[in-house]
């Protein structure tokens, strides 16, 4: 898995937001279990897909989401500007996108959109050839050498996550001789690619691009096993309180895709989209 | 006195000689059109070529609109394809004494709309090439696999019931043509033909291998548009999302299928000079097929908006966009163009002629090209997103040129065919002299 010898995933001691954050996620759990009186039990139900309970109870795995906190985000769109530059995407390959969204007193707040790793994922069950498939941890992924671009997926997602490479991708500088779902890169002309929660950088407990990237710390990783999320500052909060305690929610719950992606709203705004 | 009353059915030696005719008569303009439907048709697969050479980047298609022309395109001839089969099955089924000039022709407009649309599912793929992954790789539970499988088992069906009554056919042209053709079609002729003397037992087993045929040819072929309906219905979008959407596509493939039928019945009877076979009862009789299902298709459509469009929910936006937006002029350009005026025009008595109605059906058959569209692109151009911006999608000239070729591949198919085949079916031509003979069913 991965690309052990990739220069995006080594070459990245740039960064203070490459550190190994994640990897303190463990440590990070067991320490907010004997500190808080809120265990993984009592997350609301409708918030908690039902895979995680199960895999919970048997397995020791990563189950990665995404926590988005719209009253941070300030739609400077260096997500996307970072997610293109470490995928080598195209422009019109937005696997994240800010909308500007406008409530009824004029007022702005933005509304980062990536692929919401649904429990449930209509993507997945439309694929014709399983090039569409979800990792142990829980994440979406496309094989796109099994992908034959027939776009089913594309009409088929509720949240427009996902994108077909019309043009050739742009040539990374160094040569990527294998792309694999975890790392889809170059991409391939003639079928879909979407956000994969750098897959890449989180089996290393690094921090996604965009979550890295983002310098009003709006965006966090969260491992839904050990309750655990960390945003681009490298500060750790627990998933299941965080949730609550700012009413998040999840966009088109409605629909029972369960996103691994929550909301929390901006200014109060009405939520009904 | 005595009145003698012009039967407006053809005798057996009339059918006869028309079934043949196109065999025999061929010509500078048989080729010449030949010659420019195959050029169409050339100019298609270049544009193909150019295609596959550039990537779908070539098509006017983006990441919000990702299916427009194409599949657009597989639901119209696919519709046209097994609207005629059925009509066909439905004729023999219900035994309409005026079917017999026509079911030959409709299941031939049956196979070569088939073969026309069945290539858009591979011709709209980002990876051709991957086309069979469908087979390696196929997963059951997509829509896509569906179609795959209805599609494969329909183009075979309808292969069998266009052969099944052809087989006396071609005993008769292996008997009757004689030197009148070329080796290679005697050749033809004999080998299809299956050693078809027309025995009792022979007879016995091919009329009711055409009985089972047309009934089975009619689940088999509305199981085609019913699935091409769930690519759309089962995804949430807007203007998709809805349970009427199998039986709608049902009604839609009979309704373009019948319109296809009298236009190219008017083509050809004016070509070959089929007059005495083909009449003006013929023509009227499908007008009136056309009212009763152009008027259910727009009572379909009525009842599809109106559950829609009351609620204003998510669909609204997209309605909107249909009836008074950016694709306003499309939509009621097909309602009035498409249906409405044709029905005006053949229910009328002075505009209820052989040419009246040919023009409302090819009006009808235009109209349901729009219709498709229309259902495919809004869809998608609504962006259901919050704060998402609206698409309008225009096709690029690929897409433009490969779509007029795979028409024209429809008469070019008819004409090779039709050079090939009779053109009515001799065997059952439902005459009296037939009946009498012990010919025909």
């Amino acid at each position: 898995m991965g690309e052990p010898g990739n220069p995006a995933t080594t070459a990245n001691s740039r960064s203070w937001s490459r550190r190994r954050v994640l990897g303190g996620f463990g440590a990070a759990a067991s320490m907010a279990a004997a500190v808080t009186v809120i265990p993984l039990s009592q997350i609301p139900v409708a918030s908690r897909p039902e895979s995680i309970k199960e895999a919970s109870a048997t397995t020791t795995n990563r189950q990665w989401g995404m926590v988005i906190d719209m009253r941070l985000c300030d739609g400077c769109n260096q997500c996307q500007v970072d997610c293109q530059k470490t995928h080598y995407l195209a422009k019109d390959q937005e696997w994240i996108k800010v909308f500007t969204l406008v409530d009824d007193q004029g007022l702005k707040s933005f509304m980062p959109r990536l692929c919401m790793m649904c429990e449930n994922a209509p993507c997945l069950k439309v694929c014709p050839t399983g090039a569409t498939f979800k990792n142990p941890e829980g994440i979406i992924l496309v094989d796109q050498s099994k992908c034959i671009g027939c776009r089913m997926c594309m009409v088929a997602c509720p949240y427009e996550a996902r994108y077909f490479n019309y043009k050739k991708p742009p040539t990374p500088p160094a040569p990527y001789p294998n792309p694999m779902p975890e790392f889809p890169v170059p991409q391939q002309q003639g079928t879909v690619g979407k956000c994969i929660l750098c897959a890449h950088y989180t089996e290393k407990g690094q921090l996604p691009a965009c979550v890295a990237g983002c310098s009003m710390n709006a965006l966090f990783i969260a491992d839904l096993n050990s309750d655990v999320m960390a945003n681009g500052s490298g500060a750790i909060f627990q998933v299941s309180k965080y949730l609550r305690d700012s009413d998040a929610y999840r966009y088109k719950e409605e629909l029972n895709t369960s996103p691994r992606v929550w909301y929390i709203a901006g200014h109060g705004q009405n939520l009904d989209f | 006195m005595t009145i003698a009353l012009k039967s407006p059915f053809p005798t057996q030696a009339e059918i006869r000689e028309a079934a043949v005719k196109p065999i025999l008569q061929g010509g500078w303009k048989w080729w010449g059109l030949f010659a420019v439907l195959t050029a169409i048709i050339a100019a298609g697969v270049a544009a193909y070529g150019y295609q596959v050479m550039k990537g779908l980047s070539v098509t006017g298609l983006d990441q919000r609109v990702s299916w427009g022309f194409y599949i657009s395109n597989l639901i119209f001839f696919m519709g046209i394809s097994y609207g005629a089969a059925i009509a066909s099955a439905v004729m023999r089924l219900t035994s309409v004494p005026w079917r017999h000039g026509l079911t030959r022709m409709l299941e031939t407009i049956g196979l070569a709309a088939a073969l026309s649309g069945a290539l858009f599912p591979v011709l709209d793929l980002g990876r051709p090439d991957r086309a069979w992954y469908l087979i390696r790789y196929g997963q059951i539970g997509s829509p896509v696999v569906w179609d795959v499988i209805v599609v494969t088992n329909y183009l075979v069906a309808v292969l069998l019931f266009l052969y099944l009554p052809l087989i006396p056919d071609m005993a008769f042209c292996r008997d009757q043509l004689g030197q009148k053709v070329g080796r290679i079609r005697r050749i033809l002729y004999r080998g299809l033909a299956v050693g078809w003397g027309g025995r009792p037992n022979q007879r016995r087993v091919l009329g009711q291998s055409i009985t089972v045929m047309s009934i089975l040819i009619i689940p088999v072929a509305a199981a085609v548009p019913s699935v091409l309906a769930w690519l759309f219905a089962v995804t949430v979008r807007p203007g998709w999302d809805s349970t009427i959407f199998a039986p709608y596509f049902v009604l839609a493939a009979i309704f373009s299928g019948v319109a296809a039928l009298v236009v190219v019945l008017a083509l050809v009877r004016k070509a070959y000079h089929l007059e005495s076979v083909i009449t003006e009862q013929h023509f009227k009789m499908l007008g009136y097929g056309l009212i009763a299902l152009g008027a259910a298709y727009l009572y379909f459509m009525v009842a599809e908006y109106v559950t829609e469009g009351y609620k204003m929910g998510e669909s609204g936006t997209q309605l909107e966009l249909v009836l008074t937006g950016r694709l306003a002029w499309l939509f009621w350009t097909f309602v009035i163009g498409g249906i409405i005026l044709p029905i005006l025009a053949i229910a009328l008595p002075f505009t209820r002629n052989i040419l009246g109605i040919t023009i409302a059906a090819f009006a009808m058959v235009l109209g349901m090209y729009a219709k498709r569209f229309l259902i495919v692109v809004p869809g998608l151009a609504e962006s259901i997103l919050p704060a998402g911006k609206l698409t309008i999608y225009h096709p690029s000239w690929v897409e433009i040129t490969i779509t007029v070729a795979a028409a024209a591949a429809i008469p070019w198919f008819l004409m090779v065919f039709f050079r090939l085949f009779p053109v009515i079916s001799i065997y059952e031509d439902g005459t009296a002299e037939a009946a009498a003979s012990g010919e025909g069913e």
